[in-house]
């Protein structure tokens, strides 16, 4: 095994267009990557091709550019599969995580839930982890339980033992949480999902940007993320499932390409991945999900990972070393945590935060950061959102903090008075 | 001193005025904006005469949405119903004097939607048309 490069973000800057932009003489502090990540040159460049050089449709066109197309599509798919090691034959693309979850719970959920059955999912998920279940659930009439968190925004594991006793049909988690960052032990969670009889779909959206994803080795059924977090584009997913799961599974959308046979009252399916492909897909965001994951490969995930922990140790030492009064949330130990860290001022709404950062070219995330249910846990309406990639540096982390003591003068040591402003209830 | 938070704003976020609840209300209305988390509960006492004569609020959320509240409430204690019906969404942001970015105006309107809604159930009151808050 190789050992990892220490990776120099000042270098790696120089590959991301957006840094060129002037915001008042500086660069911006671009703390939003969780949200969605900046894009390299060669992720446009490779976009750009497609769209300027050898336009055509995938798997049709008996024509040079038509070949170009559906090879680099396909190539496109090589490249994600092995970069979380998997077959090729296994990865569906899809436009984003959101949508692989969909697809699950309309084509495999569908067929295997039924009245009284119980799915697992926690405290920390994102909508997109949890609506589709809701509908799942309320067609269904199955029962949904959730694995609580502990003050640290950690699933409480003997929690989650005795739910696993409900015989749960599926369970699903995020692998890292986009709320709190917490480092999910997944390995150990399928094992004791398996071990109660569950099939298991792990949410990557935050961990395949961030560290070494390996799909054998975590050993779900279904294995999910999003390409514009990944430094791709929007547009462009996968949803990774074992072969035999693909094969049994009926089709999510039906139309062309996902087609072998089509005549006026029968239809033979296409072989996967390209069952669940109907239509045109966004070819040039797949071929650009492909650029953005040779990219990183060339980085190293192992530098990634070990590059984000030390910003995250910095910034659990700084913010509250500088910025006395803040609240952070999540856990304390970097070793649990990805490039995420969510906090509040006290009496000061994060959304008058970001706007006061902005000041600054500081971008950060207000709101709920679509985990509306982890927000009512944590008692808070609304957080900020610092999170990094491997264009951010101690130096944003410091413009943070900076930027968080100019808010904190303005609004006073304590915010709002002390009279408490919530409505009764 | 940064010039997106005037002192003024800043110093109704810190003190609100109206702050408070009413016993007996004519009208009340709980605005929120869910996406943001700001929340609004307005009372108001109403006179015979279609006068506000008592207003309270209680809430939390954003500078803007608690200020704009605050002084909102100011400017309608003690005003007939009638003169209430004409004011828009360009007074409220005239009143709060800073410059409110499109992603935030639904903070600096909550105040005027919900004094909207809680009259909207009495039927003295007739809402502008050609001027609804989105």
């Amino acid at each position: 095994m190789a050992i990892a490069r220490a990776l120099d973000p000042v270098a790696i800057r120089a590959d991301f267009p957006q840094f060129e932009r002037d915001f008042d003489g500086r660069r911006l502090a671009y703390l939003d990557s969780a949200s969605t990540s900046l894009k390299p040159r060669v992720v446009v460049d490779a976009v750009n091709d497609y769209h300027t050089r050898y336009t055509a449709n995938v798997h049709r066109g008996i024509y040079t550019t038509g070949e170009e197309a559906t090879a680099a599509y396909e190539a496109a798919r090589t490249t994600t599969a092995r970069f979380i090691n998997a077959d090729r034959r296994e990865i569906v693309f899809v436009r984003n995580a959101t949508e692989a979850i969909n697809l699950v719970a309309y084509s495999w959920g569908r067929r295997h839930i039924g009245s009284g059955d119980t799915i697992v999912l926690t405290e920390l998920e994102h909508h997109a982890n949890l609506v589709p279940w809701q509908i799942l659930a309320q067609e269904r009439d199955a029962d949904l339980e959730f694995v609580p968190i502990d003050d640290q925004g950690r699933l409480i594991q003997s929690s989650y033992e005795v739910l696993l006793r409900t015989r749960p049909k599926l369970v699903a988690f995020n692998h890292v949480s986009n709320g709190l960052g917490t480092i999910n032990p997944v390995r150990e969670m399928v094992a004791m999902a398996h071990d109660a009889g569950a099939l298991v779909l792990v949410d990557g959206a935050q961990a395949v940007p961030h560290l070494p994803v390996d799909v054998q080795a975590i050993g779900a059924d279904f294995y999910v993320f999003s390409g514009h977090k990944v430094l791709g584009p929007p547009g462009s997913g996968a949803l990774w499932a074992r072969r035999e799961l693909l094969d049994s599974m009926p089709p999510f959308l039906a139309g062309g390409e996902m087609i072998r046979e089509v005549h006026l009252r029968r239809t033979e399916y296409n072989d996967v991945p390209w069952k669940f492909e109907a239509g045109t897909p966004d070819i040039g965001a797949a071929i650009g999900l492909g650029a953005a994951l040779a990219y990183l490969e060339g980085i190293g995930m192992e530098a990634v990972r070990a590059h984000e922990r030390e910003l995250v140790a910095y910034a659990l030492d700084v913010l509250p070393r500088e910025v006395p009064e803040i609240h952070i949330y999540g856990p304390l130990d970097p070793a649990e945590r990805g490039g995420v860290v969510t906090f509040n001022l006290p009496g000061v709404h994060a959304h008058d935060v970001a706007p006061l950062l902005d000041r600054e070219a500081v971008a950060v995330r207000a709101g709920h950061h679509c985990t509306q249910p982890l927000h009512e846990r944590l008692g808070e309406a609304a957080t900020a959102r610092a999170s990094f990639n491997v264009y951010s540096d101690r130096d944003d982390i410091d413009r943070l903090a900076a930027g968080l003591q100019h808010v904190a003068a303005i609004f006073g040591r304590d915010g709002r008075d002390g009279r408490d402003s919530s409505p009764a209830v | 001193m940064d010039d997106l938070y005037r002192d003024e704003i800043l110093e109704h976020y810190r003190r609100p005025h109206n702050f408070g609840t009413l016993p007996e209300p004519d009208a009340v209305f709980e605005g929120a904006n869910p996406l943001c988390g700001d929340r609004i509960t307005l009372m108001l006492g109403i006179s015979d005469e279609g006068v506000v004569d008592e207003v309270a609020f209680t809430g939390r959320g954003c500078a803007i949405s608690q200020a704009s509240a605050s002084m909102l409430t100011d400017s309608i204690k003690g005003q007939p119903l009638a003169e209430i019906s004409k004011l828009g969404r360009q007074d409220v942001l005239d009143e709060l004097g800073i410059e409110i970015s499109p992603a935030r105006l639904k903070c600096a309107l909550l105040s005027l939607d919900t004094l909207r809604r809680a009259l909207a159930d009495r039927v003295v009151w007739q809402a502008p048309t050609e001027d609804g808050v989105a």
